[in-house]
C-alpha cells in the first residue's frame, strides 16, 4: 500500500522533475561544460582548458599592488548583499510583525499585504528609472533641500552612488523578506504569546525568546531570496550606480557582448559556486525542512 | 458497403478541406484585406538590426513600391553580432556595422552579396568604397569600410584587398561621431576632445560603456591631451591599451564621470536631465534631446571624429524567392526614398544622388551642403528640428566626412582590451 502511494507520488512529481531537468539542469550543465572550452572572436571549440578560470583570477597574487579585479568585484557585490540583507531583514520583520500581530481585521491585513506588492505592478527597470527625477542633481530631493536652505549645492551622492544602489535594492527586495516572515508569524499560536505574557515576560522577552526563534524558517527563506537576487543583480547596480560600480553580473554581460562565451560561462560557474556556498552556510544555521 | 464508405469518406474530406481553408483564412487576415496581392503571397523578410536603423515608414513605403513585407527584428548593437554568430537562421536580412565583420566573416554565417545584382553599386559613396571624399583621403585608422568591403568569393572567409564581385555589406547609413554638449550649461566654445576630462566638468562628464567604442573615444581624448600619439587608435598594442585604461581610471577616481552609459536612452536621459553636460554621444540621441526642447549640440572637434558605417548582409542559408526579394529590397533601399528619409534624420545615405532627387532643394542645402536653412527644417516624422536661418552642426557632408580620424573597430587585442575595460569599470 505504501509503496503504491509512493509510486503514484513519484509519478505525480515527474512532470515537474522533467521540466526542471530540461530547462534548468541541462542548461546549467551546458554552461559548466562550455566554461572549459576555448574560443575565438567568432567560435567556441570543445576543449578541456582551465584558461578561462585562470584568466578570471589574473593579477590576483599575494602582495600585489591592490585587490585584483575579480576580488574587488566580489567584495563590492558582497558589500551590497550584506547591507541590503540587513536592512530588508529588519524592515521586513517590522512590516510582517505589524501585519500579523497589530492589525486585527483580516480584510485590513490582506489589503495592507497587497499594498506591499504594489512596486511589482510595474517592471523592475521602470521602478529604478523613476528614482532619477527624485534623486538626481536637479531632482525633487535636492530641490526641496535647497528650497528649505538645508543645503546650498545639490548633493551629488544621492544618485549614481553606492547609496543609490542600496536604496533601490532595498526597495525591490524588502517584499521577498516580508512574505515568508508573514507566513512564519501567522502560524505562531496566540496561546503561546498569551502564555508568555501570563508568565510575566516583557514584550521584548516575548519577541526574543518566542517570536524570533519561531520565525527562523521565514528568516532563512527570505534571506535566500534576497541574497540570490542581489548577488546576480547587475541592472540595479548599473542603473543606480551609473555603471561605474562593478558587479559580477555586469562583468559576465560584457564578456557575452564581446562574444567571449566560455569565459562568461566560467564567471557564471564561479558566481553560482559562491552563491551555493553562501546558501549552504545559511542552511547549516537553520534546517528549513524542519521549520516548514 | 465499400461504396458507402467512399462516399462518406469523400464528403468528410471535402468538409475537412473547407474547414482548413476557413482556418487558413482566419489565420492570415492580411491576405483578405489586401486583394491586390491575393494571387501571389507576399514575401516577408525578417530584417535584423538595431532600433536606430529601423523605421515603420520605410517598411510601409517598401511594401507599397515592391510588395515585399518587412518584419523588423529589433536588438542592440552587440546582440546583432551575437545573433549572426549564434542564430544565423533567425533573419533573412541584417543591417550590421562594418567593424563587426572581423568576427562575422570568419564565422561563415553570412554570404557575399553579388555586386552585379546591385544596380547602383557604382554610385555608392566613395567614403565607403575607397575611403575618400571628393577624391581626398580621409582618416584610415580602425576598420575603415573599404578595407573590409570585398570578399575573395561568395562563401569566402577572408577579405579581398582588391575589389571583387562579392561584397560584405551594402551600406545603409554612416556618420562621424564626436561629443555631445549642453551649450546652455557650458556657456563657452568647446573645440577639443580633451574637454571631456577638463576638471571644470568634474562629475558632469560621461563616456560610453561599450568597450570597443569607449576605448576609441578615450584614445581621442588622450591624443588631444598630448599624452600619447597612437600608431592606430583602432588597433592598439597592449602597452597602449594599458596606458589608455590607466588614464581612464585616473580620471574616474578623480570623480570626472557622472556615469557611464551603454544604452541610447541612457545617454538621452543623462543629457536631458543635466546630470552630464559633455559626453560620448550618437547623432540620433542629440536629435532626441533637442526634440524635448533642450539645447544640445553634436560638437565638431578639431582632432576630428570617430566614423562608423553599417550595411546590409545576407545569411548564408538564404535561397530562392527570399534571396531574390532581399536583392530587390536592397536595390529599392538605394533608389532614393529611404536615403532621403535617413538623411533627414542626420545620418548619411549610401547613394547620394538618388536621395537628393527625393529631397527638396532647401533640405539638401541644409542637411548636406552645410548652408543655413531657408525654411524651417522638419524631421521625417514632421516634428520641428531646426528653425529657419540655422546651420547644421559639423557643416557639409564633405567637411564632416573629411574630419573622420578613425573608425569603429575590433582590435587584435580585443580580449585583452575587454578585460582591461572591466578593470576600469571595477576601479
Amino acid at each position: 500500500m505504501r509503496t503504491a502511494a509512493q509510486r503514484s507520488a513519484g509519478w505525480l512529481a515527474s512532470p515537474l522533475a522533467a521540466v526542471l531537468f530540461l530547462f534548468f539542469v541541462v542548461p546549467l550543465a551546458v554552461i559548466g561544460v562550455v566554461s572549459f572550452w576555448s574560443y575565438t572572436g567568432y567560435s567556441i571549440t570543445p576543449a578541456f582548458t582551465a584558461n578561462n578560470f585562470i584568466g578570471i583570477f589574473d593579477g590576483c597574487r599575494i602582495g600585489g599592488a591592490g585587490p585584483c579585479v575579480v576580488l574587488s568585484t566580489y567584495l563590492s557585490t558582497l558589500f551590497f548583499c550584506l547591507i541590503t540583507w540587513a536592512i530588508t531583514l529588519v524592515w521586513g520583520f517590522c512590516v510582517a510583525y505589524f501585519l500579523v500581530f497589530e492589525v486585527r481585521s483580516t480584510g485590513m491585513r490582506i489589503g495592507l499585504g497587497i499594498l506591499c506588492t504594489i512596486p511589482f505592478w510595474t517592471s523592475n527597470v521602470i521602478r529604478m528609472i523613476s528614482w532619477i527625477p527624485l534623486l538626481g542633481r536637479n531632482g525633487m530631493v535636492n530641490l526641496a533641500l535647497m528650497h528649505l536652505r538645508i543645503i546650498n549645492h545639490p548633493l551629488e551622492w544621492l544618485l549614481y552612488s553606492r547609496f543609490a544602489v542600496i536604496v533601490a535594492m532595498v526597495h525591490i527586495n524588502t517584499v521577498f523578506m516580508i512574505v515568508p516572515l508573514i507566513n512564519s508569524m501567522a502560524r505562531i499560536s496566540p496561546a503561546l504569546i498569551e502564555a508568555a505574557r501570563d508568565a510575566g515576560a516583557s514584550w521584548w522577552q516575548t519577541l526574543r525568546n518566542i517570536i524570533i526563534p519561531l520565525c527562523r524558517g521565514g528568516i532563512a527563506i527570505g534571506s535566500i531570496f534576497v541574497i540570490t537576487v542581489v548577488m546576480g543583480d547587475y541592472i540595479t547596480v548599473g542603473l543606480m550606480g551609473g555603471e561605474q560600480i562593478a558587479s559580477v553580473g555586469k562583468t559576465i554581460q560584457t564578456q557575452i557582448d564581446a562574444l567571449q562565451f566560455p569565459i562568461a560561462a566560467a564567471s557564471a560557474v564561479l558566481l553560482l559556486a559562491f552563491v551555493i556556498l553562501m546558501i549552504l552556510a545559511l542552511l547549516r544555521l537553520v534546517d528549513i525542512r524542519e521549520e516548514l | 458497403m465499400p461504396k458507402n464508405i467512399t462516399v462518406s469518406g469523400v464528403s468528410r474530406r471535402k468538409l475537412l478541406k473547407s474547414a482548413a481553408i476557413l482556418a487558413g483564412a482566419a489565420a492570415m487576415p492580411e491576405i483578405i484585406y489586401s486583394p491586390a496581392i491575393l494571387a501571389a503571397e507576399p514575401i516577408t523578410l525578417r530584417y535584423l538590426s538595431t532600433a536606430t536603423d529601423q523605421a515603420p515608414a520605410i517598411a510601409a513605403q517598401a511594401f507599397k513600391d515592391t510588395g515585399i513585407k518587412i518584419e523588423y527584428v529589433t536588438v542592440t548593437t552587440d546582440d546583432v553580432t551575437k545573433r549572426i554568430v549564434t542564430q544565423p537562421d533567425s533573419f533573412d536580412l541584417v543591417d550590421t556595422e562594418y567593424f563587426s565583420l572581423r568576427n562575422l566573416v570568419p564565422s561563415g554565417n553570412l554570404k557575399g552579396m553579388d555586386a552585379k545584382k546591385i544596380k547602383l553599386f557604382d554610385k555608392i559613396s566613395t567614403v565607403i568604397t575607397k575611403g575618400e571624399v571628393n577624391g581626398k583621403k580621409i582618416g584610415d585608422q580602425g576598420t575603415s569600410p573599404h578595407k573590409v568591403l570585398y570578399l575573395e568569393g561568395e562563401h569566402s572567409k577572408t577579405f579581398s584587398k582588391s575589389p571583387t564581385e562579392w561584397v560584405t555589406l551594402i551600406p545603409t547609413t554612416y556618420n562621424a561621431d564626436t561629443l555631445g554638449i549642453r551649450p546652455d550649461l557650458i556657456g563657452r566654445p568647446i573645440t577639443s576632445w580633451a574637454e571631456l576630462v577638463n576638471p571644470q566638468f568634474k562629475g558632469k562628464a560621461s563616456i560610453i560603456n561599450i568597450p570597443s567604442i569607449g576605448i576609441m573615444d578615450a584614445a581621442m581624448v588622450i591624443e588631444a591631451l598630448g599624452v600619447h600619439k597612437y600608431g592606430d587608435k583602432g588597433n592598439m598594442t597592449k602597452a597602449e591599451i594599458d596606458l589608455t585604461i590607466a588614464n581612464l581610471i585616473k580620471y574616474k577616481k578623480a570623480g570626472q564621470f557622472r556615469a557611464l552609459w551603454t544604452d541610447f536612452n541612457q545617454s538621452v536621459n543623462l543629457m536631458a536631465s543635466g546630470e552630464t553636460v559633455i559626453q560620448s554621444m550618437w547623432s540620433p540621441a542629440v536629435t532626441a534631446v533637442r526634440l524635448k526642447g533642450i539645447p544640445c549640440i553634436f560638437q565638431p572637434l578639431k582632432e576630428g571624429a570617430r566614423g562608423w558605417a553599417s550595411g546590409f548582409a545576407l545569411p548564408r542559408t538564404l535561397t530562392g524567392k527570399k534571396l531574390d526579394a532581399a536583392y530587390e529590397f536592397v536595390n529599392w533601399f538605394l533608389s532614393g526614398w529611404a536615403g532621403a528619409y535617413l538623411n533627414r534624420q542626420g545620418y548619411y545615405s549610401a547613394v547620394l544622388e538618388t536621395a537628393k532627387a527625393h529631397m527638396a532643394p532647401y533640405e539638401w542645402a541644409y542637411w548636406m551642403e552645410g548652408k543655413p536653412a531657408t525654411q524651417n527644417i522638419h524631421g521625417p516624422d514632421g516634428g520641428l528640428l531646426e528653425k529657419k536661418g540655422n546651420i547644421r552642426d559639423g557643416g557639409s557632408y564633405e567637411t564632416r566626412m573629411a574630419a573622420i580620424a578613425c573608425w569603429n573597430s575590433i582590435m587584435d587585442q580585443n580580449e585583452y582590451m575587454v578585460k582591461k575595460w572591466n578593470e576600469f569599470v571595477a576601479a
